[in-house]
């Protein structure tokens, strides 16, 4: 098994502001939904659209970090 | 390490089938039998598949619904058919015996199938019908004339605007296949990785996700489409009149 520092360092360093914003999307729909317990309904559709959204620019650089 | 590329089984003539290939076929053939089996046997008073299915038709109706108000009922096949397609091509690679069964060459194996969308080809296909499903359908609601305006304009700043909007077309298409391709790939890699470290009870974590990451992806694809064939079906020049003549 060989390992590759630049693909491991493409994905880390790729994915630390994803991460960030996926917590941060999850922690605001955390704190809307428990000022209006009845919205979760309609709040909690929107909130996994945005994760996928944030999470697609993760993607993009594991893609990069598998090619190396 | 994986190879990106999917394995060419055989050549017919000089087109190269592949195993995705053999399982989009294979999708295709459950779909289109669920499809005839349901339509043959329609009754007033439905039976349990019949209801199930009906159901889920109407909740994702009034999702369309809630997004496109009057264009739902042209929006939502692509919506649908887009959803189930690539739910189904999404959880074919989870199934036993895809991705593990085949034949060893040179040493590696190439399995006979692999997961549809673990393939750049199927969702850059994907994201591209839906662009042109878009286009066409906005170019047929609000008439060519509406629809140039929105990207090219005399006034300057709309110009600039429209230029970027053009931009923004690209990338919506390398977005929305690389999204499903990066996704569905990366999970088939945890998946052989996992499983060639403990293959019992260790990758059932990794399956659950993959089942529901399978899903998500299938959502955010159609969706996605739904959006912007609802935005691109909204006349132009009216948002632009509007708010320069101070209406709000």
């Amino acid at each position: 098994m060989n390992f590759s520092i630049s693909g491991g360092l493409i994905i880390a360093l790729g994915g630390i502001l994803p991460a960030l914003a996926i917590g941060l999307i999850g922690s605001k729909a955390m704190e809307a939904i428990g000022r209006n317990p009845e919205s979760s309904g309609r709040i909690l559709p929107a909130m996994l659209l945005s994760m996928a959204f944030a999470e697609a620019i993760a993607i993009y650089s594991l893609i990069l970090a598998f090619l190396k | 390490m994986f190879s990106f590329q999917p394995e060419v089984l055989f050549h017919l003539g000089s087109f190269k089938i592949t195993n995705t290939l053999i399982d989009t076929l294979l999708i295709d053939v459950v779909l289109i039998t669920l499809c005839v089996i349901i339509t043959k046997n329609i009754k007033i008073i439905p039976g349990i598949f019949q209801n199930s299915v009906e159901m889920v038709i109407q909740m994702f109706y009034e999702i369309t619904e809630s997004v496109a108000q009057e264009k739902a009922k042209k929006i939502f096949p692509y919506f649908m058919s887009f959803f189930i397609f690539i739910l189904l091509a999404n959880w074919s690679g989870l199934l036993p015996g895809v991705n593990s069964i085949g034949f060893f060459e040179d040493g590696k194996l190439v399995p006979i199938l692999r997961s549809a969308t673990s393939d750049l080809n199927t969702t850059l296909g994907l994201a591209l019908v839906s662009a042109l499903a878009t286009h066409t359908m906005s170019i047929k609601t609000v008439g060519l004339k509406d629809y140039i305006s929105r990207y090219f304009s005399f006034n300057p700043m709309n110009l600039f605007i429209g230029f970027l909007e053009i931009i923004s077309e690209m990338t919506k298409i390398i977005s929305l296949s690389f999204r499903l391709f990066g996704n569905i790939f990366a999970g088939e890699v945890v998946l052989i990785t996992v499983s060639s470290i403990f293959a019992f009870l260790f990758p059932l974590p990794f399956l659950f996700l993959e089942v529901i990451v399978g899903f998500v992806q299938a959502l955010v694809f159609s969706m996605l489409t739904m959006s912007f064939m609802a935005i691109l079906t909204t006349p132009h020049h009216d948002t632009a009149a509007n708010a320069n003549s101070g209406k709000y």
